[in-house]
């Protein structure tokens, strides 16, 4: 008989089932590390965002008579949320915080990126802050801006001293941008000063 | 879940309907290329007629050389006996020759095409230059916003997703953007043209011919890209003046109670944080302006039309409409709803 030309050559004979065994073992193992790799940030446009009532009943202050009760800290989802981040950097510019907090360095108010908090470092400080306003400058944004963004602002404000991961805050700007960005600033510890300017 | 799989598989198959309709209902809408309503976009049109004809009878030569290989293939007598692999010079030489031709005849036209290309490039891009009419179309995700420039400032005014023109006027459009890249694209205008942020450029066309034409951003520029839409309205010369006198006032005072109480909710809520109406303390330039929002035809970067139901269903939820889109879902109660959309919509 004479031989044709095999477009798809058969294999001579099939390979062992030890290696056939391991062939597959190692796919299955692929694909785990993949499923893995699926997971993904949400950026939730519906999503219900802490709620203000968290922040509600904040003390401003440690100084209280008789002994010092705890307070249970509240928990923003923004921080560890890049959307979340990255959208609190947008309103800081179009809400003009800018206007007054200069990117956070400080100028006609006080500056965010250093370590000292005239009025709470915390989330629900920085809440209550923006929404009620504070003496000697400070307006209050209550009703003007919705809570959710008022949370994705604190995420962002908070990042500008480095108290959020480095993960999840801004890495650049749409604009052009003189300090390092949020997301290689050191992390600030806090102190409260007490003393308003 | 599974419902949702549905409407996305219900979806998917719409969408490829859509696209295989496209190009047979393109070729009368208002959103064509083969309509041109500028002599530029004519241009554009020869060119690309030219292009589908020449297309057209490259392919039906391919086919049918392929059909006729297809049944001139070897007799049953001819497969059983042994191949003969031995030079024949003369086979070969004929066979070169046929490749070489049909190569010649492939660059020929594709450098035809390229002068085409090139010449109707040229002609598009010039235009004698008599007193233009200047806008300013800025790129926002996810809506336009159009400056009219005059020579008296204060006659200058901001409008948002629709542009109207005076018919047989040179236009100059400058094109610039506030975010990320978009791109200007009213086919029955003119070709696209990019706005990119922090630099500026120009798209000159001359409309003339009257009527309703769509555009849309052609660069993909985010969640709402595709439902990033706008409407050119070509009108006379003298509507066009009309239109612009009102346009340069400020927005009409509320008439009756409820509108009074309106523009309170307008004013005292999230909606003063980006947006305009003139004539108020409302002046922010993040999102659409609004001084005579009633007199637009379309909302939502002409994703929705103008009514007193899509504006409620908008101002409330909006994120439902288009996820993502700037603006935030509102709470308000039931009356205060009612007195914001009066006072809405009585800004014509």
């Amino acid at each position: 008989m004479r031989e044709g030309i095999l477009l798809f050559p058969r294999p001579a004979r099939r390979s062992p089932p030890a290696l056939r065994l391991r062939v597959v073992g190692m796919g299955a193992l692929a694909l785990l590390i993949f499923q893995a790799a699926c997971k993904r940030e949400e950026r939730g446009f519906r999503v219900q965002p802490p709620s203000a009532s968290a922040a509600e009943g904040s003390r401003m202050t440690d100084f209280q008579p008789g002994p010092r009760t705890p307070e249970s800290p509240v928990k923003n989802e923004y921080e560890d949320n890049a959307y979340a981040l990255s959208e609190g950097k947008r309103l800081f510019q179009e809400y003009n915080c800018s206007g007054c907090h200069f990117n956070g360095g400080g100028g006609i108010g006080p500056a965010l990126m250093d370590d000292e908090w005239l009025y709470g470092d915390k989330p629900e400080n920085i809440f209550e802050t923006i929404v009620e306003g504070r003496p000697n400058g400070m307006p209050s944004f209550r009703g003007k801006v919705p809570d959710y963004q008022v949370w994705q602002l604190v995420a962002y404000v908070r990042s500008l001293s480095g108290q959020v991961g480095s993960n999840a805050a801004p890495g650049r700007s749409d604009h052009m941008q003189t300090s390092s960005p949020e997301q290689s600033r050191p992390r600030e510890s806090p102190k409260l000063s007490g003393k308003p300017r | 879940m599974k419902r949702h799989k549905e409407t996305q598989s219900r979806y998917r198959v719409t969408g490829c309907c859509c696209a295989a309709l496209m190009f047979f209902q393109d070729l009368s809408g208002a959103h064509s290329s083969v309509e041109p309503a500028t002599p530029q976009a004519g241009r554009i049109a020869n060119l690309w007629w030219v292009m589908f004809y020449v297309s057209v009878a490259v392919l039906a030569l391919v086919t049918a050389a392929l059909i006729y290989a297809v049944f001139r293939r070897r007799s049953a007598r001819e497969q059983t006996a042994p191949v003969d692999l031995s030079p024949n010079t003369n086979r070969e030489r004929k066979a070169t020759r046929a490749a070489a031709v049909a190569l010649a005849v492939t660059i020929a036209i594709l450098f035809v095409l390229l002068g085409l290309s090139f010449t109707t490039g040229r002609a598009v891009s010039f235009l004698s230059n008599e007193s233009p009419l200047e806008i300013k179309a800025v790129g926002h995700r996810w809506w336009w916003e159009f400056q009219y420039v005059d020579p008296v400032p204060s006659r200058g005014f901001i409008t948002a997703n629709e542009l109207r023109l005076p018919q047989g006027r040179q236009i100059v459009l400058t094109l610039t953007s506030n975010d990320v890249i978009h791109s200007f694209w009213a086919p029955n205008l003119m070709g696209k043209k990019d706005l990119i942020p922090g630099q500026e450029s120009r798209l000159i066309f001359r409309p003339e011919k009257q009527g309703v034409f769509r555009g849309q951003c052609a660069e993909f520029c985010g969640f709402q890209h595709a439902q990033m839409g706008f409407l050119v309205l070509v009108e006379s010369d003298g509507d066009f003046s009309d239109w612009y006198n009102h346009e340069s006032q400020q927005a009409v005072q509320p008439s009756n109670d409820s509108e009074k109480r309106g523009r309170q909710v307008f004013l005292s809520s999230t909606c003063v944080m980006c947006h305009t109406i003139g004539g108020t303390p409302a002046n922010s330039n993040i999102g659409p302006p609004l001084t005579h929002l009633a007199s637009r035809t379309s909302i939502a970067a002409a994703t929705l039309t103008n009514s007193r139901e899509n504006l409620a269903k908008w101002v409330t939820d909006s994120q439902k409409i288009k996820p993502g889109n700037r603006m935030p879902p509102n709470v308000l109660g039931p009356e205060n709803l009612d007195d914001l959309l009066n006072y809405l919509t009585s800004l014509k």
